[in-house]
C-alpha cells in the first residue's frame, strides 16, 4: 500500500491535527476575547471530520484495504463508530464550556484547543492495530486531559483533581508500557496481528504477564474496579464540563481500544483474559453501586455511576462474542447520551447567583419549582438505573442478552441482581428531587444551549428511543464485523 | 373490527392524556384525567363487544417491527381482555376518588395514574415477551412516585421497599426470558405458550418467573412490601394496587409459568401449596389483629391471592375458572373496600378502627354499601366473592382434600375479620362525637361506589358473562397441563353412587355446571 492511501486513510486525524495547529495559533494571537469563536471552529471541525469518518461506518469498511502505514492504523468502520461518538462527545463538551467559564472569567481559548487534540488522541487511540499507535493515542489523549482537569486554576479542587489524575495516569501509563514490553519480548511482534498469531500457538507466562499488565493499564483508563480510585476524585474536581468530557469520550475511546485489543490482539487466547474481565465487570458493578450510596456530591455520584456503567459493559467484552461486542457498543451509544445529559442537568444546576449547586442535599423538592429539569433528571437517573421503558435498559438488556447467549447464564444472573444495588441510590436522587420538602436553592437560569442538549439528550433516552433500536444494532453489527473480520 | 388498532389506541389516549395533565393547572388536569378516563372505558366496553367469544384465540393482533431483537405485538385472549376491562373500569374510578383528597400537584399525579393504565393495559396486551417485561417493569416508576409523593406519614420507606423488592423480584425473571428467546429462537408469547422446554430448564426457568410474580402477587414470605405500600401510598393508589397490579402476577402465572413449564410447574405445585395455605391462615391471622383499616384489608388481600395461586395450580379447568374469577372479583372488592375506607379517611383522616363506630346511624348508606362490599370479601352467595372462591375450591378438591381444608379454614378467618371490622365501624354505639357527625355518601361517592356495587352483584348472579370469554382459553390451557397434571386424592364421580359425596356437596353439580359449560 502506498503513502497515498495511507494518508487518505488518515484524513480525519490529519483535519484535526492541522486545525489543531492553526487554532492554536489563532489562540496565540488572538487571545482569550476569541475564545468563543475559536469553540464553535472546533465544533465544526469535529463535526468536519465526523462527516468525514461516517462513510467508512455506513460502508462498513473492513479488511486490508481499511489498514494505513503498514497496518498500524486501521480506518475502519469498528473505528469509525466509536470515532463518532468521541467526536459527538468532545462536541457537547465544547458546547456547554463557555457558559460555565465564563461566569468565573475563565473561558481560555486553549479550553476548544485542548479538547481538539485530546479527540486527536482518542481518534488514534480507536484506530491503533499496533502497541506503538496504541501508546501514542493514549499519552496525546492524557495529557491532554491533565491539563483540562486543573483547568480552573484558582480552585483548589481542579488543581488537585489534575495533579491526582497525573499521576495516577502516569501510574497507569507506565503498567501500560510494562505489559506492553513483555508482550513485545515473549511474542516478537508489537502489531495486534502479530501478537494474534504468536499467542495463537500458546500462551507462555511472560506473555500472559503483558496481558495482565495490559488489561491492567487500559482498565485504569476506563475506570474499572479496582483500578477506579482516581474517578471520584477527578470527576469532582474537575470543571463540569470536563468532567462530562472524561465521563464520555475518553471512556469511549478507552473502550473501545479495550476491546480491539482483546478480541483483535489476545483474541486467539480468550481464555487468558476472560476471568480479568468478569471479575473486573462484577467488582466495577458492585463497587460502582455501593460506592456511590454514601455520596453527598451528585459530581461523585455521578462518577461512581460511571463506574457501575462500565462494568455492565465489560460483561459484553467477557461475552467474548461478536453480539457481546455489538452489545457493548449500543450501550457506549446509550451511556454517551445518559452521561451527557446528566452532565448537562447537573451544570444546569445554579444557585440564585449562578455558582453551581453540587451538594445532593440541595436539590431537595427541585420538582416543585423547576417541573422541567427535574423531569429530565428523574429520567436520566431511572435511565441510568436501567428501568424500563427508559432508553438506558436496552444497554443493559442487549449487553446481558450477549451473556446468555455466551452461555454465561451465572454472570448476567449475578450482574443483573448487583444492578439492583445501584437502582437504590438512582431512585433516591428521585426521591429528593420528587418527595422531599423545597429546599429552593437551585433558582438560577439556565443557558438556552444547556437546555436544548438537555432536551435532545432526554428525547434519546425517553421511550422514543427504542425506536433506535434497529438503526444502532445494524451500526454496531457492522462495527463489529470489522473488528472480527481479522480474526 | 379486524384492522382497527384499537389496542394501539388504548395504549395512547392515556399517553396522550398524562401529558396533558403534566402541563395543565389542578383543576383541568382533573378534567382531562377523568375524560381520559371515561374515553377509555368506552373502548373497553367496545373492545368487549367486539371479543368474539369462540373465534381465534388471539383476536385484534397488531404486529409492527419497529425494534430490534423484538416486536410491537399487540394481541388479547379471553383472559387478558377481562382484566383489561378490570382495568379501565376501576381507572375512572380513581380519578373520582382522588378528586379532592389530592390537593398538591394534581397534574404530575393525574399524569402518574394516566401513565399507569398505560401500561398495566400494556401487561395484558403485550404478545411479546419482552414487550411484556417492558410494560411490567415500567409500573414500577409511576406507582413508586404515587406512593412517594402523595402517600402517607412513612412513605420513603414504603416506596423504597416497594421498588427493590419488585425489582429485585423481576430481574431474574428477566435472565430467564432471555434464556427462553435464545433457546426457542422467538419472542412470541403464543409460540412459546406452545413450545416445549426441555424438564430440567423448565425448573431454573419456573424459578425465575416464580421470583418475579410471588413478589407481586403477593405470596408469603413476600408479601411484606404490601401492607406497607397500601397503608402508605393515596386511597386511589390502594385502589389501583389492589384492583390491578396484584393481579399481573395471577395473570403472570396463568399467561407464562403453567403454560410455557407445565413439567416444572406440575413439580413445585406442592411449594404453591404449602405458601398458599400458610399465607390464607397466617395472614387472616395477622388481619384479626390488625387496628388500621388498610393493613387489614392489605393482609386480607394477600389470604385471597393464596386462594388464587392454590386454584392455579390445581391443573384443572375449575380450579383455573375460579382462580380467576376470584382475581376479577377480588379486583372489585379490594378497590371498593380500600374506596370505602378512603371516604371515611377523607372524613377524619384517621384510619384507626377505633376512632369510629356507629356509623350505620349517621351514614346509613355507606354501611349499606360497606355490607355489600364486606359480604362480597367474605364470599357470601349471591356476591362475586362466592362464585370464584367456590370454584377454586372445588377444583382444589379434585387435587387435595387437606388444601381444601386449610383454605377453607382460612376463608372462615376471613369471614371472622372482616364481620368483627364491619362490627365494630358501622355497628356498637357511636362512642366518638366527631365520628358520629360524619355526613353520609355525596353525590361523587356515590358514583364511584354504586357502580362497584353493580358489577359486584352481578359477577355473583351471572357470572357466565365473565366466564364465557375467558371458557375457550382456559380449557386450552387445561389441555396443555393435561400431561403434567397430578394425580389427585379425590375420586369421586359427579352423578355416581356415592349418596354421602352428594349429600355432603349439595351445591357441587349446580355450581359446577354453571362453571363448566
Amino acid at each position: 500500500m502506498d503513502w497515498s492511501t495511507s494518508l487518505s486513510l488518515v484524513a480525519p486525524e490529519t483535519l484535526l491535527s492541522v486545525s489543531g495547529l492553526i487554532l492554536l495559533l489563532v489562540a496565540a494571537w488572538g487571545g482569550d476575547r476569541q475564545a468563543r469563536g475559536i469553540t464553535w471552529l472546533t465544533v465544526a471541525v469535529l463535526f468536519g471530520a465526523g462527516l468525514m469518518v461516517a462513510p467508512a461506518l455506513c460502508g462498513g469498511a473492513m479488511g486490508g484495504d481499511t489498514h494505513a502505514f503498514n497496518d498500524q492504523f486501521r480506518a475502519d468502520a469498528f473505528a469509525s463508530y466509536a470515532k463518532l461518538l468521541i467526536y459527538a462527545a468532545a462536541g457537547a463538551a465544547l458546547i456547554v464550556a463557555p457558559a460555565f467559564f465564563e461566569r468565573v472569567r475563565a473561558m481560555k481559548a486553549e479550553y476548544p484547543v485542548l479538547v481538539l487534540f485530546a479527540a486527536l488522541g482518542m481518534s488514534i487511540m480507536v484506530s491503533a492495530s499496533d502497541l506503538i499507535t496504541l501508546y501514542i493515542g493514549v499519552e496525546l489523549n492524557s495529557l491532554a486531559a491533565y491539563v483540562l482537569a486543573a483547568f480552573l486554576r484558582s480552585d483548589e479542587r481542579s488543581a488537585e483533581a489534575g495533579l491526582k489524575y497525573f499521576v495516577l495516569g502516569a501510574l497507569a501509563s507506565g503498567i501500560l508500557l510494562f505489559g506492553m514490553s513483555l508482550l513485545y519480548g515473549f511474542t516478537g511482534s508489537t502489531s495486534f496481528a502479530g501478537i494474534s498469531a504468536s499467542l495463537s500457538g500458546g500462551l507462555n507466562g511472560g506473555a500472559l504477564f503483558g496481558i495482565v499488565f495490559v488489561l491492567t493499564g487500559l482498565a485504569f483508563k476506563i475506570s474499572a474496579a479496582p483500578f477506579h480510585m482516581w474517578t471520584p476524585d477527578v470527576y469532582e474536581g474537575a470543571p463540569t464540563p470536563v468532567t462530562m468530557f472524561f465521563a464520555t469520550a475518553p471512556k469511549v475511546a478507552a473502550l473501545a481500544l479495550t476491546m480491539r485489543v482483546s478480541l483483535d490482539a489476545f483474541g486467539s487466547q480468550v481464555h487468558g483474559w476472560q476471568q480479568i474481565v468478569i471479575f473486573a465487570a462484577l467488582a466495577s458493578i458492585v463497587i460502582g453501586a455501593l460506592g456511590a450510596i454514601g455520596q453527598k456530591n451528585i459530581k461523585r455520584l455521578l462518577a461512581y455511576s460511571s463506574i457501575n456503567n462500565v462494568g455492565f459493559m465489560l460483561i459484553g467484552l467477557a461475552a467474548a462474542t461478536p453480539q457481546g461486542a455489538s452489545a457493548m457498543l449500543v450501550y457506549l451509544a446509550i451511556y454517551v447520551a445518559m452521561s451527557v445529559g446528566g452532565f448537562v442537568a447537573v451544570l444546569m444546576l445554579k444557585d440564585a447567583d449562578g455558582a453551581p449547586v453540587e451538594k445532593i442535599a440541595d436539590l431537595a423538592g427541585l420538582s416543585q419549582h423547576r417541573k422541567v429539569l427535574s423531569l429530565c433528571l428523574a429520567m436520566i437517573m431511572f435511565s441510568l438505573a436501567g428501568i424500563p421503558p427508559l432508553f438506558g435498559f436496552w444497554g443493559k438488556f442487549v449487553v446481558f442478552q450477549a451473556a446468555v447467549q455466551a452461555d454465561m447464564i451465572a454472570l448476567a444472573a449475578i450482574g443483573i441482581a448487583a444492578s439492583v444495588i445501584g437502582a437504590f441510590y438512582y431512585i433516591k436522587i428521585v426521591k429528593i428531587l420528587y418527595f422531599d420538602e423545597p429546599a429552593m436553592v437551585v433558582t438560577g437560569k439556565s443557558d438556552w444551549m444547556h437546555q436544548a442538549l438537555l432536551a435532545l439528550s432526554a428525547l434519546v433516552i425517553s421511550p422514543l428511543g427504542y425506536l433506535l433500536t434497529v438503526w444502532l444494532g445494524g451500526l454496531a453489527n457492522t462495527a463489529v464485523a470489522a473488528l472480527f473480520f481479522a480474526v | 373490527m379486524d384492522s382497527f388498532p384499537i389496542l394501539t389506541l388504548m395504549l395512547a389516549v392515556p399517553l396522550i392524556g398524562a401529558l396533558g395533565c403534566l402541563f395543565a393547572s389542578a383543576p383541568a388536569a382533573r378534567t382531562i384525567a377523568l375524560v381520559t378516563t371515561l374515553i377509555e372505558f368506552a373502548l373497553g366496553v367496545l373492545l368487549w363487544v367486539n371479543y368474539d367469544i369462540g373465534g381465534a384465540q388471539w383476536q385484534f393482533t397488531e404486529r409492527l417491527p419497529l425494534f430490534a431483537g423484538f416486536n410491537y405485538a399487540l394481541g388479547i385472549d379471553g383472559i387478558a381482555l377481562m382484566l383489561i376491562v378490570l382495568t379501565v373500569f376501576l381507572m375512572p374510578i380513581c380519578i373520582g376518588a382522588s378528586w379532592k383528597s389530592i390537593e398538591s400537584r394534581v397534574g404530575e399525579y393525574m399524569a402518574a395514574f394516566l401513565l399507569m393504565e398505560t401500561l398495566m393495559i400494556g401487561v395484558f396486551a403485550a404478545q411479546d415477551l419482552f414487550l411484556f417485561y417492558i410494560m411490567f417493569e415500567a409500573g414500577l416508576i409511576p406507582m413508586y412516585l404515587i406512593i412517594g409523593v402523595w402517600g402517607g406519614a412513612d412513605r420513603i420507606y414504603a416506596s423504597y421497599k416497594f421498588f427493590l423488592y419488585t425489582l429485585l423480584g423481576s430481574v431474574l425473571m428477566l435472565i430467564a426470558m432471555m434464556w427462553m428467546a435464545n433457546d426457542a429462537g422467538t419472542t412470541d408469547i403464543p409460540t412459546l405458550m406452545a413450545y416445549d422446554f426441555a424438564p430440567e430448564a423448565q425448573t431454573w426457568l419456573w424459578l425465575a418467573f416464580f421470583a418475579s410474580f410471588a413478589v407481586k402477587m403477593p405470596m408469603w414470605p413476600v408479601h411484606t412490601w404490601l401492607p406497607d405500600a397500601h397503608v402508605q401510598a393515596p386511597t386511589a393508589g390502594s385502589v389501583i394496587l389492589a384492583g390491578v397490579l396484584l393481579k399481573m402476577g395471577g395473570y403472570g402465572f396463568i399467561r407464562f409459568s403453567l403454560p410455557m413449564f407445565p413439567e416444572a410447574s406440575a413439580e413445585f405445585a406442592w411449594l404453591v401449596f404449602a405458601l398458599s395455605m400458610v399465607a390464607v391462615v397466617y395472614t387472616s391471622l395477622v388481619a384479626l389483629v390488625q387496628h388500621d383499616m388498610k393493613k387489614l384489608i392489605a393482609y386480607s388481600s394477600v389470604a385471597h391471592m393464596g386462594i388464587v395461586t392454590v386454584g392455579l395450580f390445581t391443573f384443572n379447568a375449575q380450579g383455573l375458572e375460579g382462580a380467576m374469577i376470584v382475581m376479577l372479583s377480588h379486583g372489585l372488592v379490594a378497590a371498593a373496600l380500600f374506596l370505602a375506607v378512603g371516604v371515611i379517611y377523607d372524613r377524619l383522616h384517621t384510619r384507626e378502627i377505633d376512632r369510629y363506630g356507629g356509623l350505620s346511624i349517621n351514614m346509613p348508606y355507606y354501611a349499606l354499601f360497606l355490607m355489600l362490599f364486606t359480604m362480597a370479601s367474605v364470599g357470601l352467595p349471591g356476591t362475586s366473592g362466592f362464585v370464584g372462591e367456590f370454584l377454586s375450591l372445588a377444583g382444589i378438591y379434585k387435587v387435595s382434600s387437606w388444601v381444601t381444608l386449610v383454605c377453607a379454614t382460612g376463608i372462615i378467618l376471613g369471614a371472622a375479620y372482616m364481620l368483627w371490622l364491619y362490627r365494630r365501624v358501622a355497628f356498637g354505639e357511636q362512642k366518638n362525637a366527631d365520628a358520629a357527625a360524619m355526613p353520609d355518601l355525596d353525590a361523587r361517592e356515590w358514583l364511584m361506589m354504586a357502580p362497584i356495587a353493580a358489577a359486584v352483584l352481578w359477577m355473583g348472579v351471572y357470572p357466565e358473562s365473565f366466564l364465557a370469554p375467558m371458557r375457550a382459553d382456559i380449557a386450552a390451557l387445561d389441555a396443555r397441563l393435561a400431561r403434567a397434571r397430578p394425580e389427585g386424592d379425590a375420586h369421586f364421580k359427579l352423578g355416581g353412587a356415592k349418596p354421602a359425596a352428594a349429600a355432603e356437596h349439595g351445591a357441587a353439580p349446580n355450581a359446577a355446571d354453571e362453571g363448566s359449560h
